[in-house]
Order: C-alpha cells, then structure tokens, then sequence
C-alpha cells in the first residue's frame, strides 16, 4: 500500500493542472465566442501562396 | 448613406492612444464573412485591430486616435455589404456576462473535487467489503475532507449568499434547504471522519453541488443570451436623426447623442425619433405607432410631436423635449408605473415549489431523529440517518427541472423567430386562454402595400415601382416593395407635395397625387368602397393606372388565429383606431369580439375586466399606446418593429413578417410548461421512494450517489423533448416558399 504515497499525490495534481488549465482558459476570454473559434481554425490566411 | 454619421458618443479612447468602438453588425450567415469584415477593415489605414465575435454578432475595432474617423469604418463595412450600428454594452448585460464566468468557475471547482472525491470513494465502497485496512480508508477519509472543505466553501457560494439574501429578508427559497443540507452533511462528515466510521457524504456533498451548480449555470446562460439578442436588437433599431448645429447645418447623429434643447430636422418621409415641439415647418403626420389612429394628423408649428411619428409632407424643425429612452407620453408613463407593479406580483413554479417544498424536508429531518431515538437508539445514529434524509431530499432534480427545460424550449422558440426577454415568460404564455391583437402594425404589417398590384399590367408596375424608388414619400416605399429591379431611374426630379417624374426613353414617366398624374377622373371612381386606402396615380406617357394602397394583414395571419382558435385560444381585437377600419380586419380574420378607439386607459381597463373574470390574458401590440396594455396583462408579445418604450415592456420580441411566431410561442410554451410539471413530478416521485429508504436508515452513501446521479440525468433528458415543437405549431399553407425570416442575422447571438 506503499504505493497509495506517491499515487495519490501524483492523481492530486493531474486533476489541479486541468482545473488550472480551465481556469486560465476561462480568464483568456476562451469561451467569448465559441462558434467562431470554430469556423477561424478553417482559415488558411496563414499559408503564403 | 451620403452622410457623414457623427459617432463621438460612441467611441471610447484608450490611455495607448489608440481608440475603441463596438459595433452590432447585421447580415453575417457565413464564416467567410469573419475575413472579409476583419481583412477588410485592416487594410484601412490606421485601424489596429478588428475582432468579429461570430457568436454575437459584434465587431470591436481599435484603431490610432486622430488616425481615421469612426464613421469611416462603418462605411467601410457598408461597402462591403454589411450594416453597423454603433453598440453600447449595458450594465445588465455586464453584470449577466461577470455572474456567468463565477458560476463557471464555482462549476470547474465543483467537478473537479467532485472527480478526485468519487476516486477515492469508489475505493472505499470496494474496499468496504473487500479488505480495505482502517489505516487507509482513514487516510482516503481525510483525504477527501481535504478536498471538500475548501471546495465546497469557494463552489458553494452562490447557495451560501443567495440563502442569507432570502434570510435576511425573512423569506425561504430553494437555497435554504440546499444550504443547510450541504453544510450538516460535511460537518457529519468531519465527525464521522475523526470517529473512524466506515461511511462518509463527502462524495455526496460535491456531487449535489455539481449538479445544482449545473442547473444555475444553464438558467443563467439562457438570460444572458437573451440579454445579448435584446442588446444587438436595440442597437440594430438605434435611429440616427439630423441635428442642427449653431452654424445652421444638419449634422447626422445617433438618438443617444441628443439632449434636450437640441433642433432636429426631420425631413418628409423620415420617422421621428425623439418627442419634441416644432419650431418651424407644416406638415402630416403618421402617428400610428403612438396611437393606433391610421388617419394622419396635421403638424403646424407649436404642436407636440412623440417619437415614431412618421412626417408625411413638408419638412419639420424639432426643438428636443426628450431624447432616446425617455420619449413617451406622461399619461402613458403613469399607466405603465401602475400595470408593471402589478406584474411583479407573479411568482414562478419552481419558486412555489420551494416555497412548499422546504419546510416539509425540515420536518421529516426532524421527524427522522425523533422517531429513532424514541425506538431507542442512539443520538449518533439518529442523527446520522437525518442528514441521510436530508442528503437524500436536497432538490437536485428538482433544481434541474425548470432551468433545463426552459434553456431547451428557448432555443425552440429562436428557431421560430422569437425572442424572449424574460425566463418566466414562458410559464405565463403556457397559461395563456385570451389573446388581445392590437391591430396596427400587429395583425397588419407594418409598412403599406400597394392591393391591386395583380389587376395592373406587369411592365406599369415596374415602371412605377423603379421610379418610386427615388421617391422618399412613405407611400411611395410601398410602392417601391413591389419592384422586382431595385435599380432606379436616372435624373429623377421630385415636386414636394405632388409627387415624382423622369424622362425615360424620351417617354414622360409620373408617379404621385391623381392631378399630378392627369389622372383624376380614373381616380374618382373606385374611391368611395374604402376609407383606408390611399391612392396613388401612374402615368406613361398616355396610359394612366391607379395603385391603391393600404396596410396589408400579415400573409399568415388568417391561418394563424384560426389555429390559435383550434387550440382553445379566445383571440379578441383591440385597437386605438377607428372602428371602421377594425371592422374589416376583424371580419377578415372571423374574430367576433372586437373594439376600435381605445385609449391607452381603455386599453388597460378592458385588459383588466377580462382579468378579472379570471382569464390568462396574452397582449399582442406594437404601438407606444399599447405600452400599459403590454404591461398589465398576463403576458406581451410584440413584434420587432414596435416602439422602443414598448419592446422593453414585452416579454417576448418576434421577427418577420408573419404572424406565426405567436402561435408557436404559445405550443412552445405550453408543451415547456407540462414538461416541467412531469420533471417536477419525476422529482417528487424519486423523493417519495428514496425518502422512506432513507428513513429506515438503508441509504448509504453509494445508494445516495446513484439515485442522485440518476434522477437528474432522467430529468435533463425529459427536458430535451422540448427541442421537437416548432414542426406542429405552423399553421398549414402559412409557409410561404421563400420563408426569408430576420432571424439568420440574430440568431446564436
């Protein structure tokens, strides 16, 4: 049950990284607009002709 | 737009130099149009940023101060075939967007104690009756209160706060018992904890959080959406005006930026935006949007004059009483005072529900405790079984059951072109037997239509509609509608008062007043049939026809109050114009109960009788005299073109020209309302079996999970059945083929 030691810490913290990732998310105005997010990864203005 | 349109009101400068502006922008339907707004404006000079919000359909452009003029970048949008209008965000809608990203972050914090918690739950509920050590299954314990305390103590707040608010002010509400409940369950816990027990709710705790967390965050979603539609819908209808500055020239500017004591010109065919008197000018005046009377009024100088009047003749120079929000009649205002404190006496299903529902959980909790140490057992156990009672009674379905239902059946409602301003409105409109119509402009459309475009010939019509395009006479719009080109004629004179001519193809071309046209024998003779109907005379040369135009009943509208009549709805007319011209209408849509003149007091008074013989009473009215009328029924719809003053006091905007919206906010609403009564019931049914179970003391704390978990998620998908209405609610051979509907431009937003 030695495991449980570093385990539990280790679950702890991946779950604390995604609540921070969400929160910084949320704080960068991520969400403002969802559905344009959507249709702004199809353009292709970064590729010179 | 030939004029440049002074926004300094709007633009807001930054400490960086640079200057902001936000826009609502009408006509995006595509994602090429992102580019092309964002691409376009960034090639103008001077502009730094352009950022297109595709959800809401708003623009920020930043750009160097001094650098270009902000009307430049709305005719740069113009151009490129998209209106602007300049947006102001409101204090509502800011508060609404703040309040939404602390519940979303109450929500995270929530789920993800919520996880780790069931992680280490899981564990002990295995090992429970496997061979879990009491070592670890302390350790999971502590663990888990690690956790929980800090968790529940930040995602938590909202019950916490709006609790106390309803303490404090001696009233209970569905965050009372959600409050205590939370509270003693982690305090048990802790004991529990300390004590070496094999059970803890910790698990419990933060999954009831979740979920209620969820249901808050949905009510919320839906009113900050709305709040969005109705904050681009006042901006897409914010009317810009000609002020007069000291050196005598007229300066276009928003509403907004007018004060008091300003002169404004309102030339011949333009709508009058602010409540003012007239300086100087003669002219007729449409003022049916204020009070229904379809015949115009004459306007000489000294008269008062209210905002959405239309200017018929002559040009008019305003000296500003009121400007934007403030334009209405005092007598009016008054009313409204009075009809919407009445309004606020309604109270809402789920608040009844809590008001019924807390003190009975209470009382079985207490119940609970008693009962068990009478048959002897200890204080500890009993104790323990009464917060297993109130766990297992927290409202968490019940929680879910309104606000579900209401997000689903609101989007319903956007696919058929409705908006609604409030959340509540449509438990009002599910109760709806009595529809009152104002006539003008909501059983009519709004605008004029020429009536016997079919008996005129093809190539005249044209002929008439492309020359009426150069015309800014209101009844020439009308005729305007019919063109199919939309290409005016060139060098096109116009004689205020008479009508318009052009030289085409060496032909003489005359649109206006019968004398004007040599037509005045042709118009004597089907003048006398109807009072309503203005005509309008055509030459070409030799040829002469007369178009006769009248206001036009929605295309759907006959459909519509039949089916709302099959449904049970009493539909009834009333309407400030004269009963002469409602006794058609009336007639037309087999409508019996009718009356025409009515005040804006009338109005109320007959609203109120029919109140009191207990009827649901739906008010459907557009003018700034049905106001009161809107606000002291039962509930209001009215249609978007209505006045300002009235649309705030609806409860639910719709779009287009077709009357069906109505009818479908009715289906839609009662079919919302019997969902949610079956959700509540759901609830009610979960209680009534999980309750007794908990009473004899079997529910554990996995037993408490799954019945949680599963009463909410039968509920939420009880509630997706509300997606499926609209099909129903439209009338048969009311769908035109083109169904070209306003909404595209709004929706989402």
């Amino acid at each position: 049950m030695e495991v449980l030691i570093y385990l539990v810490p280790t679950a702890l913290l991946l779950g604390l990284t995604g609540l921070g990732a969400f929160l910084w998310s949320l704080r960068n105005g991520q969400y403002d607009d969802v559905e344009g997010a959507a249709l702004r990864v199809l353009r292709d203005d970064d590729i010179s002709p | 737009m030939a004029e440049t349109l002074d926004l300094s009101v709007f633009v807001k400068h930054q400490d960086d130099g640079t200057a902001h502006l936000d826009l609502a922008i009408e006509g995006i339907d595509c994602a090429a149009c992102i580019d092309e707004i964002e691409g376009g404006l960034c090639r103008l000079n001077g502009i730094v940023d352009a950022r297109l919000n595709y959800t809401t359909h708003r623009l920020a452009v930043q750009w160097q101060d001094g650098a270009i003029a902000p009307s430049a970048v709305i005719e740069e949008l113009q151009r490129l075939g998209y209106r602007a209008h300049p947006y102001q965000s409101r204090l509502v809608e800011e508060d609404e967007a703040r309040r939404s990203q602390w519940l979303l972050k109450c929500l995270a914090v929530a789920g993800f104690a919520a996880m780790n918690i069931m992680l280490l739950a899981v564990s002990v509920w295995s090992g429970n009756v496997t061979d879990i050590t009491p070592e670890t299954r302390d350790f999971f314990h502590w663990l888990a209160a690690f956790i929980a305390l800090p968790a529940v103590a930040y995602a938590g707040q909202p019950f916490f706060r709006s609790a106390i608010g309803a303490l404090k002010a001696g009233r209970t509400n569905m965050d009372v018992p959600i409050t205590i409940g939370i509270l003693l369950a982690l305090a048990m816990s802790v004991v529990e904890t300390i004590n070496h027990a094999e059970h803890t709710y910790f698990d419990s705790v933060v999954m009831l959080l979740f979920f209620l967390l969820c249901g808050r965050y949905l009510d919320q979603a839906m009113r900050r959406r709305t709040r969005a539609v109705a904050g681009n819908l006042a901006a897409l209808k914010a009317e810009v005006a000609h002020r007069i500055d000291e050196t005598g020239e007229a300066v276009l500017v928003p509403t907004a930026a007018l004060k008091p004591g300003d002169r404004v010109l309102v030339r011949p065919g333009e709508r009058t935006a602010v409540d003012g008197i007239v300086i100087a000018g003669n002219s007729e005046l449409d003022e049916s949007l204020v009070t229904g009377e379809t015949t115009r009024r004459v306007a000489i100088p000294g008269d008062v004059i209210y905002a959405g009047s239309m200017n018929y003749d002559g040009a008019l120079t305003l000296e500003v009483t009121a400007a934007g929000k403030g334009t209405l009649l005092d007598e009016v205002e008054l009313l409204l005072e009075t009809a919407a404190a009445a309004k606020s006496r309604y109270v809402q299903l789920a608040d009844k529900v809590a008001r019924a529902y807390a003190p009975v959980v209470h009382l079985t909790a207490a119940l609970t405790a008693i009962v068990w140490i009478a048959s002897g057992a200890s204080a500890h156990d009993a104790i323990i079984t009464a917060v297993a009672v109130l766990i297992i009674t927290c409202p968490c379905a019940l929680a879910l059951a309104v606000p579900v239902v209401q997000v689903v059946a609101s989007g319903a409602l956007f696919r058929s072109n409705v908006f609604l301003n409030s959340g509540d409105a449509l438990e009002r409109l599910a109760s709806v037997d009595t529809i009152v119509f104002d006539k003008t402009g909501t059983l009519t459309l709004p605008e004029m239509r020429v009536v016997n475009a079919d008996a005129i010939r093809p190539d005249l019509l044209e002929a008439a509609s492309r020359l009426a395009l150069s015309s800014h006479h209101p009844l020439a719009a009308a005729v305007a509608r019919e063109s199919k080109e939309h290409r005016p004629y060139e060098e096109v004179t116009e004689e205020p008062g008479q009508g318009v001519r052009a030289l085409v193809h060496g032909v003489e071309l005359r649109l206006g007043n019968p004398a004007f046209c040599g037509a005045t024998e042709l118009a004597a003779q089907p003048a006398g049939d109807d009072a309503d109907i203005s005509l309008i005379a055509f030459s070409c040369g030799h040829e002469r026809a007369i178009l006769r135009v009248r206001q036009t009943l929605r295309p759907d509208a006959v459909a519509t109050v039949r089916a709302l009549q099959d449904i049970g709805v009493d539909c009834r007319i009333l309407s400030g114009d004269r009963p002469e011209a409602v006794a058609p209408i009336a007639a037309a849509l087999g409508i019996r109960e009718w009356r025409g003149g009515a005040k804006p007091a009338d109005k109320i008074a007959t609203i109120e009788a029919l109140r009191t013989e207990g009827r649901k009473v739906l008010m459907v009215g557009d003018g700034l005299n049905d106001a009161p009328a809107l606000a002291s029924a039962e509930v209001s719809i009215s249609p978007i073109t209505a006045a300002d003053i009235t649309q705030a006091h609806a409860d639910a905007v719709f779009v287009g020209d077709r009357l069906a919206p109505v009818l479908a906010a009715v289906t839609v609403a009662r079919r919302a309302c019997a969902l949610m009564r079956q959700n509540l019931l759901i609830a009610l049914v979960y209680n009534l079996i999980a309750v007794p179970l908990a009473f004899m003391g079997y529910v554990t704390p996995l037993i408490a999970a799954l019945a949680m978990s599963g009463s909410s998620s039968l509920v939420t998908l009880n509630a997706l059945r509300a997606r499926k209405v609209s099909g129903k609610a439209m009338p048969e051979g009311s769908r035109p083929a083109n169904s070209t509907s306003a909404a595209p431009a709004l929706q989402g937003a």
